[in-house]
């Protein structure tokens, strides 16, 4: 059983063809893969190990060094206040307790509805519109607490599915152009790629003489 | 009213699309450059600019280009990773005139020979990425991008690549890192100049988006009209993120050394001022990894040299503004904060260091902190970045280290009888 849907296991493939190596593929397929499950699970990661040839535990080991990738379940909405200076000085600090008593569980946490998950962001670059907020990373701001109130309310109604989808949905628009490469030039990238692979190895274990 | 380059269309209704853009002149650089320019011409071009980078360093963007190893296969890598706390002018670029990002991007593919480009843009944004991809497919069925674009026998792949939530991937060795599929740790320079050993071991060319998206003006109105605006190694026109205690806060494209602090704080078509009965306390320039500057020099004007005689730097073209209501010692522990969130934990100094800073300064502004911790956060300052200098020493990896002294020790430096205060009455005098 293939954990990508048809559709997406189309997209994946179209993904992994887009680079020389296609380990670069992994971090959009980790997206992809939240954006058909709201979270990035083990399944979905031995796939997307397969898809692009390395071992299950090399996707988590980069998966879990990214914020966006969350290998635990998250809310349908994830709701980031940003704190960070030029938020704090508008009032983010404020924002966020606000947010965290409006929704009832502390930033990291999520409802018991599953339907918010709370935390606490860096800055997004939306510092003009402080304090400011993301809700499955379109923003919103600069936000009162009444604005806040307002925000959960129409989330919690349904009212804003349109420019909020569901969390793990980035982009909407997908590549339609097929890679244009030509093959003798993606011969020659993967020679250049192996022969810097080993000389990093090389570098990092001089007692193997670039065995891998 | 003064020249804007990077901003010329962006309050154009659907700026992000292939037709306005076409009526507003666009891809006739990219055909320009295709056409009738070889690919050492456009380079002449922007190195006649004198264009500095817009991502924070600063750096030639025709010496960087000239600087390229002339192996087979090269590549370039388009930094949209924005993540320095307080920057927020490529994502205006990336939402409101991708065309134009995605038009230097190419000219720039094919001033330095490289056969496939990649745009790394920040995953948080998401209207961004669909507005940049939307582009690029526009511009591959227009006919700017892939085979023999416009009859001239050039090509190019343009990808589109997402973040995941990293700052240090705007680091452009750890963002290279990203774009293999790994985690965002920087890479040891040397050797790993990206110009020699870049993406997948070939030399790359990595750019800010803003630095790409001025490269069709040039390429259109040539290098020296460029060069006349500004003064000294400040040419052209910047794009000011302005935040904080202002009334207006945000971009500016101002060109560069035209106008000062003081001007864009306080002009009512900028910044407009402060709030009633406030004054300015500090600014920190060129985002939070730049030390503080005062109140004393709000008159410098905007320009890379001016700001960095200064003992700061212009950075990434950002300028927060502290109002007389705001604490130091709350501002700069926060920014410790995030650099000790944000530290990808592979030198000591930096991972151990930020927690330690955080820590004392928290408890500083908490109430609980000592006369002596203020020696205490300057000698952990002083392992991270020794003798705390500006520009700072390095001891580790990347400069995301030395970066994080910057903001305690121009807030110990400049406010040290506020930190005095928070000791001796056990608490943060400001409300907030
Ligand atoms: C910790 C750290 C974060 C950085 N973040 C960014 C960034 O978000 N965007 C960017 O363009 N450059 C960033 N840079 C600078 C890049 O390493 C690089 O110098 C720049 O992308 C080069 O482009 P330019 O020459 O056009 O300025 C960062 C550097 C460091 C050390
Ligand atoms: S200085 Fe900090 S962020 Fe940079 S490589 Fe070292 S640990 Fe990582
Ligand atoms: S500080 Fe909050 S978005 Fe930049």
């Amino acid at each position: 059983m293939s954990f990508f849907n048809p559709e997406n296991l189309e997209k994946a493939q179209v993904l992994v063809g887009l680079y020389p190596d296609k380990r670069s593929a992994l971090i959009p397929l980790c997206h992809l893969a939240q954006s058909q499950h709201g979270h990035l699970s083990k399944e979905a990661m031995v796939e997307i190990a397969e898809l692009v040839e390395v071992q299950p535990a090399e996707v988590y080991g980069t998966a879990s060094f990214y914020d966006m990738l969350h290998t635990e379940e998250v809310g349908n909405y994830l709701v980031g206040v940003c704190t960070n200076v030029a938020c704090l000085l508008g009032g983010g600090q404020e924002l966020l307790e606000h947010a965290s008593d409006v929704l009832g569980i502390p930033p990291g946490a999520t409802t018991e509805d599953g339907k918010f998950t709370l935390e606490e962001v860096e800055c997004v670059a939306h510092c003009d519109k402080a304090p400011c907020a993301q809700v499955n990373y379109r923003y919103f701001g600069p936000l009162t607490n009444g604005d806040f109130d307002q925000l959960v309310d129409d989330l919690k109604s349904d009212r804003l599915s349109d420019s909020v989808p569901p969390h793990g949905v980035l982009s909407r628009v997908f590549r339609d152009a097929p890679p244009m490469v030509p093959l003798e030039i993606i011969h020659q990238e993967r020679r250049v790629m192996d022969e810097a692979r080993k000389a990093r190895l090389a570098a990092q274990n001089p007692d193997a003489g670039g065995k891998q | 009213m003064s020249t804007k380059i990077v901003t010329a269309r962006v309050d154009i209704p659907n700026s992000h699309t292939l037709s306005v853009y076409l009526e507003h002149g666009g891809y006739q650089s990219l055909r320009k450059a295709l056409l009738e320019m070889t690919p050492e011409q456009v380079q002449e071009e922007v190195t006649a600019s004198g264009m500095l980078g817009r991502g924070g360093a600063g750096f030639e963007t025709g010496r960087k280009w000239s600087m390229l190893k002339q192996d087979l296969v090269r590549y370039l890598v388009v930094n949209g990773d924005e993540s320095e706390p307080s920057t927020f002018k490529d994502h205006l670029l990336v939402e409101n005139d991708p065309h134009q990002l995605v038009e230097g991007t190419l000219i720039t593919a094919y001033a330095i020979g490289a056969s496939r480009a990649f745009i790394y843009l920040r995953g948080e944004f998401a209207l961004g990425l669909e507005r940049v991809q939307s582009a690029i497919n526009e511009a591959y069925a227009y006919g700017a991008i892939g085979r023999n674009i416009f009859g001239s026998g050039f090509s190019v792949d343009l990808v589109l690549q997402p973040g995941a939530g990293a700052y240090i991937c705007g680091e452009e060795t750890a963002l290279i890192e990203s774009l293999e599929g790994k985690r965002g740790f920087p890479r040891i320079k040397p050797p790993y100049f990206p110009a020699v050993i870049g993406l997948y071991g070939a030399p790359t060319i990595v750019n800010n988006v803003e630095t790409m998206s001025n490269v069709p003006w040039i390429v259109k109105n040539g290098g020296q009209a460029f060069a006349a605006m500004g003064k000294g190694r400040s040419t052209g026109t910047r794009l000011f993120a302005l935040s904080g205690d202002v009334m207006r806060p945000g971009n500016y494209e101002l060109e560069m050394t035209s106008k000062t602090f003081r001007e864009l704080i306080y002009d009512p078509d900028f910044g407009g001022g402060l709030k009633e009965g406030r004054s300015v306390k500090a600014v920190i320039p060129g985002g939070v990894s730049a030390p503080w500057i005062g109140p004393d020099n709000l008159d410098l004007p905007l320009g890379q040299d001016e700001v960095a005689q200064a003992g700061s730097m212009l950075g990434s073209g950002s300028i927060i503004v502290l109002d007389d209501h705001t604490c130091a010692v709350r501002a700069a522990w926060r920014i410790t904060r995030f650099f000790n969130r944000e530290s990808c934990g592979q030198c000591t100094p930096c991972r151990e260091g930020s927690g330690w800073i955080e820590k004392i300064m928290h408890r500083i502004e908490l109430g609980s902190g000592t006369e002596s911790d203020l020696d205490l956060v300057l000698d952990a300052c002083d392992n991270i970045a020794p003798g705390l200098t500006w520009p700072p020493q390095q001891t580790t990896i990347c400069v995301l280290g030395p970066s994080i002294p910057s903001s305690v020790v121009s807030a110990i430096k400049m406010f040290r009888d506020e930190f005095m205060v928070h000791i001796k009455e056990e608490g943060c005098p400001f409300v907030h």
